[in-house]
């Protein structure tokens, strides 16, 4: 049975296609201005990725911000619900995933079968999203790929008073200003992200194991912070980007069971 | 960045003094100076009038951005820092002002200020600064008797107007007028963080919204803010807005329908309350000074 999952995110939209439990091909596509027709591109290049067809695929649920405006889609289900699931079929032993994209960041508790227990949801401030690194990257004037690596050059903890992205770039430019080592900077933004994000997932609780999807997880710099925060070893699944989209077709396959 | 491109959230900076008076022979000569996170500002009172003063913005020291607004207020008035009996420092680099005697929290500043630029009668005295937003109570003599602020977010600050003015390259002088030449109100930007509204502002610009449009919508969002915060701590009569988002009718406009209420007006430039509080509370200490030492 060949069911996909799309996932309709702020920035780019992913799709997973699923072929007997498998993941048969995937695709990125940026969201860009028409995200309807760049979400159809995106399927049409996982379909080719996995030698299928578009018509071959039985169900297509959506999920993300964007999820309602996927189109010829079967069914949708929210980030949390798909992100629970995209990591349950990973990695069974996950208890809490934190999901961490452009403009959004989440907390989520979980059963063994992948059922969502509790969570929290920032979407409101960019201070706990990767929109703050991405500024304050900038505002270093490096790559984000860069920053990344540079903050784990560093041992030394700076701290960050802003908690607003806004007010945060002029600290970075008055550091910059003080003559502090770039590296140095770079560990204080990723500091002050993660000590956002486990405070808003402390309020579900933490239990072991402790899994990080998203976009901001390929950022090293992020994954060392955040372990470092909650004294915890943090898994990243490979493609920790696609989990969602994945979530999403495991759930369209189980809907075509049902 | 390159010359060519123009900032359009730099505003102007300047000084004035009025040249009517003559501080030869004065009394009492007191100065204020505001070092806030995005402008500093310098008032020199002479016997207790408003003599000079500067405005400018706040470079990555402090103590220097002190010393430049002082000495940039003193420019053709024959003054130099001798001739201050007093300085009283405020605003958040309040304890960088190296010729300060003293230093004092803006939020008794601003209400002190307040007081002097638009007359006993207000009570509450909003200040809408550069990173911060504050709601101040005070009595008749302008003293402080409650107070609520933001400071976390710049969602409701100057420096996400400035934030604005760039995104649509409008100069953040023309943002509130412009805001107001629409023929129908939009609806208020969604988004509180100033980095999602940006994102939300460029989808709605190429949806084919107009500069004004948007600009409205994100005056009107940031009223909406601003009331939230002036409702929690209860508004009472007269009010008063003060700060650089005072001189956006945009945002004035928008947050007095709101509030159903007309913020009063003066003929002080809004941006100099905490250093002119600043000011008055020098000279009243220098002259306590004085007494004890005739006692």
């Amino acid at each position: 049975m060949i069911t996909a999952g799309i996932d309709m995110g702020a920035k780019y939209i992913k799709a997973v296609i699923l072929k007997d439990g498998e993941i048969a091909g995937k695709a990125k596509v940026a969201t860009g201005f028409d995200s309807t027709e760049s979400a159809s591109e995106c399927l049409a290049q996982a379909a080719k990725e996995s030698g299928i067809g578009v018509a071959d695929i039985k169900h297509i649920t959506s999920t993300g911000a964007g999820r309602k405006s996927a189109p010829n889609i079967n069914s949708d289900i929210t980030d949390v619900g798909a992100a629970a699931k995209g990591i349950n079929h990973l990695m069974k032993n996950v208890r809490t995933v934190i999901d961490v994209g452009a403009e959004e960041g989440r907390g989520i508790k979980l059963e063994e079968t992948g059922k969502v227990v509790d969570f929290a949801v920032n979407e409101k401030c960019a201070a706990g999203a990767g929109a703050f690194a991405e500024a304050m990257a900038r505002a270093l004037e490096v790559s984000l790929e860069e920053f990344g690596k540079l903050s784990l050059q560093s041992d030394k903890t700076t701290p960050m008073n802003a908690q607003c992205a806004v007010f945060a770039e002029s600290e970075v430019v008055s550091l910059v200003h003080a003559k502090t080592p770039k590296q140095d900077i770079a560990r204080a933004v990723h500091d002050a992200i993660s000590s956002r994000i486990v405070s808003m997932v402390r309020r579900v609780g933490i239990n072991k194991d402790v899994a990080l999807v998203g976009g901001v997880s390929y950022n090293p710099g992020f994954v060392d912070a955040l372990s470092r925060a909650l004294e915890m070893e943090v898994s990243v699944p490979k493609d920790a980007e696609f989990v969602g989209a994945l979530g999403a077709a495991v759930v369209a396959s189980e809907r075509v069971q049902s | 960045m390159t010359e060519q491109v123009k900032e359009y959230w730099r505003w102007k900076e300047y000084n004035w003094r009025d040249k009517n008076m003559d501080p030869k022979g004065a009394e009492t000569i007191s100065a204020g100076v505001d070092v806030g996170s995005v402008s500093s500002q310098a008032v020199i009172l002479v016997d207790g009038k408003l003599f000079a003063y500067s405005n400018m913005r706040t470079g990555s020291d402090s103590p220097d951005s002190a010393r430049k607004a002082i000495t940039w207020a003193m420019e053709n008035t024959g003054l130099t820092l001798d001739d201050i009996h007093y300085t009283v420092g405020t605003g958040y680099g309040r304890v960088n002002v190296p010729f300060a005697d003293r230093a004092i929290t803006e939020i008794a500043c601003h209400a002190r200020g307040g007081n002097f630029m638009y007359g006993s009668s207000v009570r509450t005295i909003l200040d809408m600064g550069g990173q911060d937003c504050k709601a101040i109570l005070c009595d008749e003599k302008g003293k402080v008797t409650n107070f609520l602020m933001n400071d976390k977010c710049a969602a409701g600050t100057g420096r996400g107007m400035e934030v604005f003015a760039d995104l649509l390259s409008v100069s953040i002088e023309d943002v509130g007028e412009m805001s107001l030449d629409v023929d129908e109100e939009p609806p208020p930007v969604s988004s509180t963080c100033v980095v999602f509204a940006k994102s939300e502002a460029s989808s709605l610009l190429r949806e084919g919204w107009s500069k004004k449009r948007v600009l409205a919508a994100y005056c009107s969002a940031m009223a909406h803010r601003v009331v939230s915060l002036l409702e929690r701590i209860g508004v009472q009569k007269e009010f008063a807005i003060t700060g650089g988002i005072a001189k956006n009718a945009g945002v004035v406009t928008r947050l007095e329908k709101e509030l159903d209420l007309t913020a009063l007006k003066s003929q002080y430039d809004t941006q100099i309350a905490g250093a002119l509080g600043a000011a008055l509370f020098a000279k009243a200490l220098v002259e306590k000074q004085r007494k004890k030492v005739a006692q």
